[in-house]
């Protein structure tokens, strides 16, 4: 239990976390929906997620993992550098981290115009012409990644915003749960990606 | 809001501008009780825009065939009243109103834990609220779908759903961060000595609600986002012409929907829990078991929505199951009740406005809960499901309970953070007319529910007419209610006589310091060293 006096208003860091926890579990509940519809389909059409998920480019997917763990990578590691008091180091960190999602997104890009240009994206004529089980593998591969692109655009927005921070000295190494939220929600990111790379790009 | 007449009363926050003018000093405040005060006008404003719609559609069936409105309009007027209802009135209604005024107060802090994520809240529901009236006039014009927003039909509606479900989406989100922001506060704002077992009830019921809301919200998110995507990508997840499948569409509605009834109930029990024993001048009987209900109404309720589904044509065992676990709610909630009439028994009670709409509360919402039942038997609802009887039902529960503890809770604390009282007679008036024009307008649309008048349509068959009036006559009776309760409760606040620290001789955290509280609450520390419904040591 915290004492808050009136004078002074000392930063609750235990309060901050738990803040950013809650948010976290909202997160995964709102990308639940989505996984519950994933569950609900794969169980009612096995081979149409099995012909989609054949047509998914595994190194486009695979690499996007490896980028992103790399990035989870280096936001802990900006994070052990800023309590050690080397707020240089840390805020290299935190750019190789926006260097990182934003690599994610030029590849995703790539991913997706390849696959829109071979007409395969949710209004297309083409897919309609599919089998339901495959249509709905593609759209909800869309509508998931396309989720989960917006949650990194968001972390890269939030990551500069922290460098600018950390830059500016309002984030060091005496106050720096700002990069520790920050932190925890790029995992949550990568957790999320560690999840949908499996489920659409290696089903069996 | 602010106040021009000159009074010898201490104004405490009131006074406390921040240095900003005008509006300004309350849209940009972060102090708890500003921010309070902005959701109560915001909601109450909604809640009387609701309550006409309401009237209007009441009006419209005052007898059968087209009077007043096109079927079109009807169908409008119905899915605004809903909407209105529902996201703008009564989910945010007791909790960030009168959750925002007085929890922190209870827990002896001096504000939220996120005082700037509060006003955050608050603008975007705001932001929000504009964007559904928005879409009231743009593009293909008011959405007709109900509140509810079922596939197909409100993917292939020409009316502007699209903006209505970001609306909504937006308004979730501030819900969201209002229960994070009430977990953390009560997780680590207490004062020293407010143990978990001293933590007023109101409270609880706040906690409980904000897991509720930032576990379930994110699903109805979710959800709104598809039916967005559905409309503007095409996306035919739920088409089944497509492979998709329209009923889950209606699970991952009520994975949120019902629970949202937990979020819309639970606070308005802890208000009452609060009231009762106060005008019985005894403690609380059975604190932990009610508050411990409170979890349990939440867990349970989040694994019950798919009884909305009874004839979905969903697989027989499933609607067996989810029968069973839907009358497993009606336990802690039955808890609840036989603990507030085990606590007036014995009592020295005052009959004081806050309690008598304390005394419908519980009287509604029994009703309301029982016939919940025959809802939830899988047998009798195949036979009135979108039926009056529903709409009668539903009502009852959330008008009949957390409508009245709204007003109830009106009458209890706004005395205390305006520091004045209004007319208590004048009070019980308003409290007869709204109770009997209550039970007048609903208790007549379940008995025409039962005799099969299916809801959502704009004329009825000449035999239902007989019902379908007597229940328009009780809604005048309402409305008159809540003109004599609205006018009375406004000029006390504003004219009437100081009300003292403690007019009601409660026991908890907000009535030891001063009507209005100063600016962070208290003048001093508080140090908590009995429960909140002690009243022999609690009240000096
Ligand atoms: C003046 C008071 C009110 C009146 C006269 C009133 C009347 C009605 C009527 C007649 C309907 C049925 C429309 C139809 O199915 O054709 C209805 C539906 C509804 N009401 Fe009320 N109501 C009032 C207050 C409230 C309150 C306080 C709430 C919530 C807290 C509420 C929530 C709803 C909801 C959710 C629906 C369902 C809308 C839909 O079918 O999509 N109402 N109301
Ligand atoms: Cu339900």
């Amino acid at each position: 239990m915290s004492e808050t006096t009136h004078a002074e208003h000392p930063k609750d860091y235990s309060g901050a976390k738990l803040g950013m926890w809650l948010f976290l579990f909202t997160e995964v509940l709102l990308f639940g929906g989505l996984f519950i519809l994933y569950a609900v389909y794969l169980q009612r059409y096995p081979e149409g997620f099995k012909l989609g998920g054949d047509q998914l480019n595994v190194w486009f997917g695979g690499g996007n993992t490896l980028v992103l763990l790399t990035s989870s990578l280096s936001v802990a590691m900006a994070i052990t550098a800023l309590q050690r008091g080397r707020v240089r180091q840390a805020a290299n960190l935190v750019g190789v981290t926006v260097i990182m999602a934003l690599w994610f997104l030029v590849n995703k890009f790539f991913e997706w115009s390849a696959k829109i240009h071979h007409g395969i994206y949710p209004s297309s004529g083409h897919l309609k012409e599919m089998p339901g089980g495959e249509q709905v593998f593609f759209n909800i591969y869309y509508l998931t990644t396309g989720l989960h692109g917006i949650h990194v655009l968001v972390g890269m927005f939030v990551m500069t915003w922290v460098l600018i921070l950390i830059r500016k000295g309002k984030v060091n190494p005496d106050d720096y749960v700002t990069l520790e939220n920050a932190g925890l929600y790029w995992h949550l990111v990568d957790l999320i990606w560690i999840f949908i790379f499996p489920l659409y790009y290696l089903i069996l | 809001m602010n106040q021009t007449t000159s009074s010898p009363l201490q104004r405490g926050f009131w006074e406390a501008t921040g240095g900003r003018r005008g509006i300004g000093a309350w849209i940009f405040s972060t102090d708890h009780k500003r921010i309070g005060l902005l959701y109560f006008y915001s909601t109450l404003l909604f809640f009387c825009v609701g309550a006409l719609l309401g009237l209007a559609l009441r009006l419209e069936l005052f007898s059968p065939g087209a009077d007043f409105f096109t079927p079109q309009q009807y169908n409008a007027l119905f899915t605004l009243h809903g909407v209105v209802m529902i996201f703008l009135f009564i989910i945010p209604g007791i909790p960030a109103a009168f959750g925002n005024l007085v929890m922190p107060i209870q827990i002896g802090a001096e504000d939220v834990a996120f005082p700037r994520l509060n006003l955050l809240s608050w603008w975007l529901y705001a932001i929000g609220a504009i964007l559904a009236l928005t879409s009231l006039f743009t593009a293909g014009g008011a959405p007709d779908t109900g509140w509810t927003f079922y596939v197909p039909f409100s993917v292939r509606t020409t009316t502007n759903v699209s903006l209505a479900t970001v609306a909504v989406f937006i308004i979730g989100f501030s819900g969201i961060l209002t229960g994070l922001n009430f977990l953390v506060t009560i997780h680590r704002m207490r004062a020293p000595g407010m143990t978990w077992w001293r933590i007023p009830l109101f409270t609880w019921s706040l906690y409980a609600t904000a897991w509720v809301q930032v576990l379930a919200t994110p699903v109805l998110g979710i959800t709104v986002l598809l039916i967005f995507a559905e409309r503007i990508v095409g996306s035919g997840l739920f088409d089944p012409t497509r492979g998709g499948d329209p009923i889950m569409y209606q699970h991952l509605f009520w994975i949120y929907s019902h629970p949202a009834v937990y979020i819309m109930i639970l606070p308005g029990m802890g208000v009452i829990t609060d009231i009762i024993p106060v005008f019985a001048r005894k403690p609380v009987f059975g604190y932990k078991a009610i508050a411990i209900s409170s979890l349990a109404i939440a867990g349970a309720g989040s694994v019950v929505w798919a009884h909305h589904m009874t004839t979905s044509g969903m697989s027989d065992t499933a609607v067996l199951v989810f029968s069973l676990l839907t009358f497993l709610v009606a336990i802690p909630s039955a808890v609840k009740v036989f603990n507030w009439v085990a606590t007036l028994y014995k009592g020295s009670i005052s009959l004081d406005p806050p309690l008598l709409f304390a005394l419908s509360f519980i009287f509604l919402f029994s009703i309301g809960g029982l016939t919940g039942l025959v809802l939830g038997a899988a047998a009798t609802d195949v036979h009135v499901h979108d039926t009056y009887f529903v709409v009668g039902h539903f009502h009852f529960v959330m008008f009949g309970g957390t409508g009245f503890a709204y007003i109830a809770a009106m009458h209890y604390w706004l005395p205390k953070i305006y520091g004045r009282m209004y007319n208590r007679k004048a009070a019980v008036w308003g409290w007869a007319l709204m109770t009997f024009g209550f039970i007048v307008l609903y208790m007549s649309m379940m008995i025409v529910g039962m005799e099969g008048m299916p809801r959502r349509y704009y004329d009825y068959l000449p035999k239902f007419t007989f019902w379908n009036q007597l229940s328009t006559i009780g809604s005048w009776i309402l409305a008159c209610g809540l003109i004599v309760i609205f006018v009375n409760i406004f000029r006390g606040l504003f004219r009437g006589k100081p009300a003292g620290d403690n007019p009601w001789g409660g026991a908890s955290l907000e009535w030891q310091t001063s009507s209005p509280p100063p600016l962070e609450n208290f003048d001093y520390e508080p140090e908590v060293t009995h429960g909140p419904y002690d009243f022999k040591r609690g009240c000096p």
